[in-house]
């Protein structure tokens, strides 16, 4: 096998000090390029707190994360980031929002004023890819929830990111709605194939997107299991309502289950 | 029955309207009523002009001293524009200072709060002592006491930005010079303009204070040479003009404050902005 695009080995994360939380302990995990991986767990597993190691924002306590052959010492400026609340700058509109990260990272920051236009069009075919073609020039406040998310994630891949870090991106949507953009990021990736790794508590969506599902344990967190998951795409939410994905489902949540009990009873979290 | 409604909608917006007008008209109203009220008070209980004058007689003495009166209204303006642009420019910079960095919040914060619980009166003949009397003072005063609002205001909108962008903008490389231009600073200006309301009020106060104290013009030096001649009606007609100007300023700042930063305060005046869905 080829060497993984990710890698995280013997990863972990202490927050405050000696005597602080310990989020991840012993946490290894591999990702190959272009792969979609979710990884799923009890809440307060240290699910956000991988994200966080993998893009660099904050180094580990112990281990190395790898991305693309080189260890992650500081940001990563290949990765893009989409989380449960969109963030998107009130004072920007929907265009100008996406185009943010294009006026930060390198070497894009360089060229913007020179191909302004290039890019401008390129963010367009972003937003048209994920149906919000004629809200360009709105504000983020006049779009609904899932609107803004639709952009956030225009915002994460604006720069064509390599690696897609998505923590609960449809964490806080009503359920048609989340559904709608589970087929807009399956698109997205079919479209552009980032590796993508998403973290969600939602084990429909986790089993639907990925190609693999990661399980956590309860804090500290490590990857106790893992599912291959064996549809082809691009796949339909009928898929969702079949036995196989179903049994898929329940297995995921027996592990998970498991991995609560392990601890004791819920807030050893 | 589309009839009547057509008309009930009518009638609506003929309310909105009505109420509109209400709104535009209730300041005037309420200053007018306010003068009415003065006057009947101080003819019904005669009270003498050298305690409680009457609006009659304050009009009376602005027709009298119109010149002097404006030329030492613009005057205190003037010093009272520059403190303020200079308290706008020095809280601005201090202001970024203290919200994007802990270390000199830490360093900076107690030294500041002490500063501001100084009365600026004690202030002023230090600056006499300094600068001598006149527009130095005044012009020193009214910056010393409209900066720290602003300074306040911008450090708590750079501070309070949303750690998930924070670490959006930062796992894309950018240094914390690009957050605080990109994200920190349009995202403090509501609070910045919050800030310079309070602050061009309390800017008159201070050039007033610095004038009553040691100046050759200005209203407050104005109000001090007619009470000393017991023209309390001068007296009165000096902090009526005081009370124009915080105004006038106080809207220019809300002027600049609805263009710039509309969008966070969008939605309160105008629903139809909002498209939902």
């Amino acid at each position: 096998m080829a060497t993984p695009f990710l890698q995280i080995d013997g990863v972990a994360m202490r927050y405050g000090g000696v005597e602080g939380t310990l989020a991840l302990r012993g946490t290894s995990l591999d990702v190959a390029e272009g792969e979609f991986v979710a990884v799923v767990g009890p809440s307060g597993c240290g699910k956000s707190t991988l994200m966080r190691l993998v893009t660099g924002l904050w180094p580990p306590t112990e281990g190395t994360v790898i991305v693309a052959g080189s260890e992650v010492t500081g940001p990563l400026s290949i990765a893009g980031m989409a989380f449960q609340n969109p963030t998107l700058l009130p004072w920007r509109n929907v265009l100008d929002n996406v185009m943010l990260p294009l006026e930060v990272v390198q070497p894009h920051r360089r060229r913007l004023r020179a191909r302004r236009g290039s890019y401008e069009r390129h963010a367009r075919a972003l937003l048209k890819l994920v149906g919000l073609e004629g809200f360009e020039t709105k504000f983020p406040w006049q779009l609904s929830g899932g609107m803004q998310q639709r952009a956030s994630l225009c915002r994460a891949l604006v720069h064509d990111p390599r690696l897609l870090m998505l923590d609960e991106p449809f964490g806080a949507l009503d359920v048609f709605t989340r559904e709608d953009l589970w087929d807009v990021l399956q698109d997205v990736w079919i479209a552009t194939k980032p590796t993508v790794v998403l973290v969600t508590h939602d084990l429909k969506e986790a089993v639907y997107l990925s190609d693999r599902v990661l399980i956590m344990s309860a804090r500290p967190g490590r990857i106790i299991a893992e599912r291959a998951v064996p549809y082809p795409r691009p796949r339909r939410l009928d898929l969702t309502y079949g036995a196989g994905f179903q049994a898929i489902v329940h297995e995921l949540r027996d592990r998970i289950s498991e991995a609560r009990r392990a601890v004791g009873p819920d807030d050893a979290a | 029955m589309p009839r009547s409604a057509a008309r009930s909608a009518e009638a609506l917006a003929e309310a909105a309207r009505r109420r509109r007008r209400l709104e535009n008209a209730l300041p005037w109203l309420v200053i007018g009523g306010m003068f009415l009220a003065w006057e009947a008070a101080v003819h019904a209980f005669g009270i003498e002009p050298f305690i409680l004058p009457a609006p009659s007689a304050i009009a009376e003495s602005m027709v009298k001293w119109w010149r002097p009166l404006l030329s030492n209204a613009w005057a205190t303006l003037v010093t009272t524009v520059a403190g303020f642009l200079l308290a706008v420019v020095f809280g601005l910079l201090l202001g970024i200072a203290i919200g994007s960095s802990v270390l000199v919040y830490r360093g900076l914060y107690p030294l500041l709060i002490a500063f501001n619980s100084v009365p600026k009166v004690a202030v002023v003949p230090i600056l006499v002592i300094w600068f001598g009397a006149g527009f130095w003072p005044a012009v020193l005063t009214a910056f010393l006491i409209s900066f720290f609002p602003i300074v306040v205001n911008v450090a708590t909108g750079i501070a309070t930005v949303e750690p998930e962008l924070r670490d959006v903008l930062r796992a894309l490389g950018a240094k914390p010079v690009d957050i605080i231009r990109k994200v920190g600073l349009p995202r403090s200006m509501p609070y910045f303009f919050a800030s310079l309301k309070v602050a061009i009020t309390v800017a008159f106060v201070g050039s007033i204070i610095s004038e009553t104290v040691a100046a050759n013009e200005g209203i407050g030096h104005l109000m001090l040479v007619a009470s000393s001649r017991f023209d309390v009606p001068l007296v009165f007609a000096g902090l009526i003009v005081t009370g124009v100007m915080g105004v006038l300023m106080y809207w220019v700042a809300v002027t600049i404050e609805e263009r710039t930063t509309g969008w966070a305060t969008r939605g309160q005046n105008d629903p139809r902005l909002a498209t939902g869905g």
